[in-house]
């Protein structure tokens, strides 16, 4: 209990004083995060509303696979990703291990299928004739799925809750990928891992605290905006 | 509003054929809107009458044929696109968006370009006249059934379109909704002349609003002409019992004299007027309405009527205001009277009755050997 | 209904995305100027590399990335040629690696003592023992709480050698516990516990404070904690950085850094946590 407290404590002061090796670390954590989210929510939309508007043979299938990819073990897909990317790995020649571009592909391919899957449900809801409608209306095909995305921006604005969520929380592919290497690609997660296992519980509960605001602070801002879309 | 240039009509289709797999569902040679026409596509579930008006209004490509506007085919994705903005859609179910009724109202406008003043006008009209401008304000999603249907109505002629096409756009309201805005909606079409195409199941929809009627029957169609050709001439069964045209009892011809013929059915013999030849075998078709009863002992009537069958009564119910009698006379005969001829009457199950027809009323369908 | 124009949309936005990503991963800097140094998780849990790792990088521009993983790992990595240069401290291990010469350049760097610690309480009564086999067989006589790492980490595999030795076979036993995990977490199990554990100093040192454990036994020359640095043999790959894996091994041995690494922890912790060793023969130590 005391540790807790303790750890409190240290937060602040790390908070307060800026220490810059914290503020890295932090800072890493969500742009990492950040860009991983960004980059699935291009991909994960068009694929989402691709699949969910038509129909072509083998579709059922996909919708299983993405279902799957959903609760994919995010440590699974760091080892795997972490084979592809060292030397002798078939994309070796990129020279993406241990850096933070080998995390944000780790955390794409585990959150692309969260916002695919999410795309994909909230599209299928919607009743088939209003692609008719919309189209009757004069709607070129580009324009029928942005207002058709308009319609679904709620369980939209969860999937990117949802997707942010599971990838800035990750430990196991993160560390895989990128090797928590100081000042280059140690994040808040595998920065709490580590002090752990040294035994510096007072460091890694302030860590926590920290991941948990940044955590908090991006999910308010995002439920602000969905909450502020269903009233308008 | 284009009420449609000279002749030309301004929407068909050639050697239309819609099939999925090897299942054909849609096979339409030729059909055309004439000009400020309305005309009412009618049939049971699943004739293909949805998919004619989808390939119509350029929403579905048809598997075969061609879809023309104002004479010409249309090919090519930009010209679809640019055909669609002349056009107008609604269906069942009114789907809005969920914004204001408004911006609902003004989408097609603007996805379309019309300049903003415009907008504004239109709208503000069209609102007024479906009777909810009041709601203009109002989330789309918290209008009731009724409403929304004005609504998404307004939104279809805002766009002042060649072409409108309706695909059952009532048939999910409750029937005093329906009733109210049907008289509505056939005033706005009588004042706008639009072209009209419309795909019904409901038979009285087609009465009250159509120029002619097409009824489709298992993709194809059966027939094709004014509403009083439909209901009271029947080209074959099918037809028949779709557009519910009476009795319809089998018989063959037995004599043929000079236009009147006379019939055997259920060893009976009923007289009608038809050149069919003796020995065709035919469908009667019989309304209820033409079928007149009166009790028995009542001393031979002076009518007309060349068909008089005594018959006793097995079914007695209701039908809207008035009353369905059935009658067993050899062969099975209902007749439609009022309530107050019931009761004047006093008829009753197992009662004897006479019931009387004229030849004239009877419309005979011919089974030609193929 | 197929709707074929919508898929057309999908390959811009990839093509899109891949080429930001593309241009990401150009700027994150060429290969040949790094240096994958693979070395165990208590060598870096000392922060004696926070320390010598930026110092390399200053002297020689390479960019160093530091992985610290299992030893097994440590090595397995050096076999693949997936590091350039390994520091570990298990000689099971790294004397098969030059044998087979995945590792060239093997060199002497440093030492520092593993010792048993425990509970001021001292159950089994190990202090004052003459050698560390002794404190063992005490602790096994006394069925007293033993904490292992169970990792299979350079420091446990020196803590089941020992075990052996004494003949004592310590798995199983309802007093010997395997937490699986690190020397810090390993530490705090104990401390909580009230447990023996076989851990190296440096570790031990830096979260005294914490743990409240005491130094119950140390000083018998079979617990020295050698580390060495093994160049990953660059004739084997082409995609090994030779010359950098080279610079750190002659960075390690360095006269320079040796002094440094002998005053490594003189200020935080009030002692030295390491010997600098280079120079001299492993048999000078009595080990291999």
């Amino acid at each position: 209990m005391d540790l807790i407290l303790k750890g409190i404590v240290e937060a602040f002061k790390l908070l307060v004083h800026g220490d810059p090796a914290v503020t890295m670390i932090a800072l890493l954590s969500l742009g990492v995060s950040l860009s991983a989210t960004a980059i699935s929510l291009i991909i994960g939309i068009a694929l989402g509303t691709a699949i969910g508007l038509t129909r072509f043979f083998g579709r059922r299938f996909l919708i299983s696979l993405i279902n799957t990819g959903m609760g994919a073990p995010p440590t699974v897909v760091g080892l795997v990703v972490m084979i592809f990317l060292w030397r002798n790995g078939p994309l070796g020649v990129l020279h993406l291990l241990y850096t933070p571009a080998a995390m944000v592909v780790a955390q794409f391919i585990i959150s692309v299928p969260i916002i695919t899957g999410f795309t994909l449900a909230s599209t299928q809801q919607i009743d088939k004739k209003m692609q008719f409608q919309l189209q009757a209306l004069g709607a070129s095909r580009m324009q029928m799925v942005w207002l058709l995305l308009k319609e679904s921006r709620l369980p939209l604005l969860a999937a990117v809750m949802a997707g942010f969520g599971a990838i800035i929380s990750e430990v196991g592919a993160s560390m895989m990928v990128g090797g928590n290497i100081t000042g280059q690609t140690r994040v808040l997660t595998t920065a709490i891992v580590m002090e752990t296992g040294k035994g510096e519980f007072g460091t890694a509960i302030a860590l926590s605290i920290i991941l948990m605001i940044l955590v908090f602070g991006v999910n308010l801002l995002l439920t602000w905006v969905q909450q502020r879309s269903k009233t308008s | 509003m284009n009420p449609g240039s000279g002749g030309t009509a301004p929407a068909g289709v050639t050697k239309l054929t819609v099939a999925y797999g090897t299942r054909k569902v849609l096979d339409v040679p030729a059909l055309e809107v004439l000009p400020g026409e309305v005309l009412v596509v009618i049939g049971p579930n699943g004739s293909g009458k949805t998919i004619l008006l989808l390939c119509l209004a350029l929403l579905l490509k048809p598997t075969t044929g061609t879809v023309s506007y104002l004479g010409q085919p249309v090919t090519g994705q930009r010209q679809i696109l640019r055909l669609r903005r002349r056009l107008a859609v609604v269906f069942q179910e009114s789907l809005l968006l969920s914004n204001s009724v408004w911006d609902n109202v003004t989408l097609g406008m603007r996805l379309r370009g019309i300049p903003k003043n415009e907008v504004k006008a239109r709208a503000q009209k069209w609102l007024e006249r479906f009777g909810v401008a009041h709601l203009a304000k109002r989330q789309a999603r918290t209008l009731s059934g009724g409403e929304a249907k004005r609504v998404s109505l307004a939104r279809a002629f805002v766009l002042e379109p060649e072409v409108l096409f309706l695909d059952e756009p009532f048939a999910a309201l409750d029937s005093p909704t329906r009733q109210a805005l049907l008289e509505d909606f056939e005033g706005v079409l009588r004042e706008t002349k639009v072209s009209t195409l419309m795909v019904t199941h409901d038979r009285n929809e087609a009465l009250a609003l159509a120029d002619r009627v097409a009824v489709l029957i298992g993709g194809t169609i059966r027939q094709l002409g004014t509403p009083a050709e439909v209901f009271n001439f029947p080209v074959d069964e099918e037809v028949a019992v779709f557009v519910e045209a009476g009795n319809i009892l089998p018989g063959k011809i037995l004599s043929q004299t000079a236009g009147l013929a006379i019939i055997s059915t259920d060893g009976r013999e009923i007289e009608a007027v038809s050149s069919l030849p003796v020995g065709m075998k035919v469908t009667i078709c019989l309304r209820h309405e033409d079928v007149t009863l009166s009790l028995p002992g009542a001393g031979p009537l002076t009518t007309s009527a060349r068909n008089r069958f005594a018959g006793r009564v097995t079914r007695i119910f209701p039908v809207g205001s008035q009353v369905r009698v059935t009658l067993d006379c050899g062969f099975p005969l209902a007749a439609l009277i009022t309530g107050r001829s019931l009761e004047g009457m006093g008829l009753k199950e197992g009662q004897e009755v006479v019931s009387t027809f004229k030849a004239s009323s009877i419309h005979l369908i011919g089974h030609h050997m193929t | 209904m197929k709707f074929s124009g919508k898929r057309r949309a999908i390959f811009p936005a990839i093509l899109l995305s891949l080429a930001v990503l593309g241009l990401v991963f150009s700027l994150m800097g060429c290969a040949v100027r790094e240096v994958i140094l693979a070395t165990t998780t208590s060598t870096q849990d000392t922060g004696l590399l926070d320390v010598l790792v930026p110092l390399f990088e200053q002297k020689t521009g390479y960019r160093v990335k530091t992985i610290a993983v299992g030893t097994g790992a440590a090595i397995t990595m050096g076999q693949r040629g997936e590091a350039d240069v390994l520091l570990v401290h298990d000689y099971t291990k790294e004397i098969p690696l030059v044998n087979s010469g995945d590792g060239i350049n093997r060199k002497l760097v440093m030492h520092n003592d593993f010792i048993i610690a425990g509970p001021a309480s001292d159950p089994a009564g190990i202090i004052g023992s003459k050698t560390a086999i002794d404190a063992y067989k005490k602790i096994a006589a006394a069925k007293a709480l033993f904490i292992s790492r169970g990792d299979a980490s350079g420091t446990n595999s020196a803590e089941l050698r020992l075990w052996t030795a004494a003949g004592i076979s310590s798995k199983g036993q309802s007093w010997y516990q395997e937490t699986g995990q690190g020397m810090g977490a390993t530490l705090a199990v104990a401390a909580e516990k009230n447990g023996y554990v076989f851990t190296d100093n440096a570790t031990y040192y830096s979260t005294q404070k914490t743990t409240g454990l005491k130094v119950v036994f140390e000083g018998d020359p079979v617990l020295l904690n050698v580390y060495h640095v093994i160049q990953v043999n660059p004739g084997k790959s082409n995609k090994i950085n030779g010359p950098g894996g080279r610079a750190f091994v002659l960075f390690m041995i360095d006269p320079e850094i040796q002094r440094i690494i002998g005053q490594f922890g003189l200020g935080k912790f009030g002692r030295a946590l390491f010997v600098p060793d280079a120079g001299k023969t492993e048999a000078e130590l009595g080990v291999q």
